[in-house]
């Protein structure tokens, strides 16, 4: 939702970065206030999921130009365990298998760390069970999940709920959600986009990354905004997504140049 | 041939052998593996079989048959009894220690090979040395020269050990040459599992040359975990030969976290229709370890099934090395078989040499093998500390699991996490 008093949690400006010398950010800008929700959407090949992983430190991806500040601090001073810890989080469009780590012990570890890192108490096992179980009915996860490893063997779907998870046990102030809606079923997407939306609060923010409008219909976006070779082209209102979905992207970037800079700026 | 004179490792080991009565079953034995010694020498670097593994560390010291047998109490032997395994055999320093054991009796026979010896020495002549050819294998040869007690499981028709059974195998002594010998008989329908766990109570160098023989009849099903944990300064030559019958299943998982030399020669042989065999090795070692693994699977007959896989952590300047070989003899037709080695480098220093050897002489079998060697995947550990976990911590838990995938299949809860304990302590120094 968008308000006036919000703060300002994340200010892109300018952004470059490049992976195995090939540039792919080339100026990216983008503002995030408390309690909004942002869609970035671009056809393929058009910077947004590297966007998202810079974002969060992804050692492929070498910044090359332009700031960006996390709740008003440099983000690229901290490594990508800080970034965490201070707030910021990656949904991953592949989430890792990690076969012999229960996810149970993952969970915890992750949700400790994160805690300790903002000076709170930790859980202990038991707690922590309580505690898990009940964000998991946010995301209607069967409890043996904690049980098994951590992504090995789960579908599609039940990776993505587990994303959820993490992002519902680490409370950050901006996710940045990574094609999440990639590989789901209509109802997975429901279950998925229903955490997400009781995950988002005021003093929060989510940046859903996607690649398609269908999972607008679920997460109403305050803001759409439109990649295109490493920028962000053109921003509008929730409706620019339907334009996108029948008209498809092609038509932003039939006209050359100078309309590019404008769609930019506005 | 080399005359004992050549080669003087071999002849003094020797020196300390009380000679073969030749009367018995056992004296018998011990007096044909005397003159195969006498035959055999210390495999060098020049043998292909051998060409990783440099034995000249082991051969510097000069290595005592014991003299004494060392006084464990209850208390000693404490921190590597099995909750889960009443039924357990001690050997200390290859000695059999009856105060220490809780033989079984009956169906599950679990008995030092002497005391079963008058009531079985029928199957003990049959089996023993049957599996573990030691005609060209210097080492089997010297274990079975010495070879007057050791550990015997005979399961009966049909028997099925409730309990794993525990072989706790215990180094005390400086310089001191054990072995350890293992007899495992499955007869047909029976089941059960074993632990073979060699451990030691001494920092210093020792020898232990253990073998092991494990038969299995027709729809027999053994699950046999082999620990090795050492002494870092101890060395570990160990042989397991293993028969597989009609529709019989053997699980082996071989773990090697310990000795600053290791090598372990594992042998199935498939011997009728249908029999399968799950192979899992873990070898974890750092500093300047080295650990040696040469599996061998032998399909002999059609329709067998096979599948291994073989793990390898090398931290400092350690070596590992894996050397799997599938054989489908001809006419094992329908042989479905699988190996994977899969090694992880954790420093600039560490080496892994792994070579699957496949030779396949039938011509309707899948057999398929895969190697990777590496380091850990760094987009795994960029999903970690996106977490919030250090990278110290993200490594040392990716490198725990590489491992845990391993040890997540021994069937003996208390057994599993102990060395999951180890692993993990193992990871974080690392």
């Amino acid at each position: 939702m968008i308000r006036e008093d919000s703060k300002t949690l994340l200010e892109v400006r300018g952004l470059r970065a490049t992976v195995n010398g090939i540039e792919i950010l080339k100026g990216m800008d983008l503002t995030v206030k408390s309690g909004e929700v942002h869609a970035i959407m671009g056809p393929n090949g058009s910077g947004k999921s590297t966007f998202a992983k810079v974002l969060a430190g992804h050692p492929a991806y070498v910044v090359t130009g332009g700031t960006v500040l996390f709740e008003g601090k440099d983000l690229f001073v901290l490594a990508p365990e800080a970034r965490a810890r201070a707030g910021l989080f990656l949904g991953f469009q592949y989430p890792i298998e990690i076969p012999g780590v229960a996810n149970s012990q993952f969970l915890r570890l992750a949700y400790n760390t994160v805690q300790t890192g903002r000076g709170r108490d930790e859980l202990d096992p038991l707690e922590f069970d309580d505690f898990v179980r009940e964000k998991m009915k946010l995301l209607e996860m069967n409890p043996d999940f904690l049980d098994r490893s951590v992504n090995e063997g789960f579908s599609g779907g039940e990776k993505k709920r587990n994303e959820i998870l993490q992002m519902a046990l680490l409370e950050p102030r901006v996710a940045i959600l990574d094609e999440t809606d990639s590989g789901l079923d209509i109802d997975a997407l429901r279950i998925v986009a229903g955490g997400v939306n009781q995950l988002a609060n005021k003093d929060n923010a989510v940046v859903l990354v996607t690649h398609y409008q269908r999972l607008l219909n679920y997460i109403e976006p305050d803001y759409v905004h439109v990649t295109e070779a490493g920028r962000i082209i053109k921003t509008g209102p929730k409706a620019l997504a339907l334009e996108l979905e029948s008209r498809g992207y092609d038509w932003l970037s039939e006209k050359p140049g100078a309309e590019h800079g404008a769609g930019a700026a506005a | 041939m080399m005359k004992v004179a050549d080669n003087k490792f071999l002849a003094d080991l020797l020196a300390g052998h009380v000679p073969a009565d030749g009367g018995d079953a056992l004296g018998r034995l011990r007096a044909r593996a005397v003159e195969r010694v006498g035959a055999l020498t210390v495999p060098t670097t020049r043998d292909e079989d051998w060409r990783f593994t440099d034995l000249a560390p082991l051969t510097r010291i000069s290595y005592q048959p014991v003299r004494a047998a060392t006084a464990l109490t209850a208390a000693d032997i404490a921190p590597f009894v099995l909750t889960e395994a009443p039924a357990r055999l001690v050997f200390v320093d290859g000695i059999y220690a009856p105060q220490l054991s809780t033989p079984a009796s009956g169906a599950v026979l679990l008995s030092s090979l002497a005391a079963a010896l008058p009531a079985q020495s029928a199957l003990v002549e049959n089996e023993l040395g049957r599996m573990a050819a030691f005609e060209n294998n210097a080492f089997t040869a010297l274990n079975t020269a010495f070879v007057n007690d050791g550990a015997l499981v005979l399961l009966a028709r049909g028997a099925t050990a409730a309990q794993p059974l525990h072989l706790l195998f215990i180094a005390t002594q400086k310089e001191v040459a054990g072995y350890p010998r293992c007899l495992v008989v499955a007869a047909a329908g029976s089941s059960a599992t074993v632990i073979e766990d060699y451990v030691a109570l001494t920092p210093d160098a020792y020898l232990t040359n253990a073998v092991g023989e494990f038969v299995l009849a027709d729809d027999a099903r053994l699950n046999h975990v082999r620990v090795q944990r050492e002494s870092a300064a101890g060395f570990h030559i160990g042989h397991t030969a293993v028969s597989i019958a009609h529709g019989s299943r053997y699980h082996g998982i071989n773990i090697g976290f310990g000795a600053r030399l290791s090598r372990h020669n594992v042998e199935v042989v498939q011997t009728a229709e249908g029999g399968e065999c799950e192979l899992g090795g873990l070898a974890m070692v750092d500093g300047s370890q080295l650990a040696d693994t040469h599996t061998t699977i032998d399909h002999t007959k059609p329709h067998g099934a096979s599948r291994q896989q073989h793990k390898c952590i090398v931290g400092g300047s350690a070596r590992a090395v894996f050397n799997g070989r599938i054989v489908v003899r001809q006419g094992a037709q329908l042989t479905n078989s699988s190996q994977s080695s899969r090694n992880l480098l954790l420093s600039d220093r560490a080496r892994i040499d792994t070579k699957p050897q496949l030779e396949i002489f039938a011509d309707d079998v899948k057999c398929a093998h895969g190697a990777t060697v590496g380091q850990l995947d760094a987009d795994e550990v960029f999903y970690l500390k996106s977490r919030g976990l250090s990278e110290a911590t993200a490594r040392s838990l990716l490198t725990y699991a590489f491992g845990a995938e391993i040890l997540r299949d021994i069937p003996v809860a208390s057994l599993r996490q102990r060395l999951e304990q180890t692993v993990l302590a193992r990871t974080e120094i690392a």
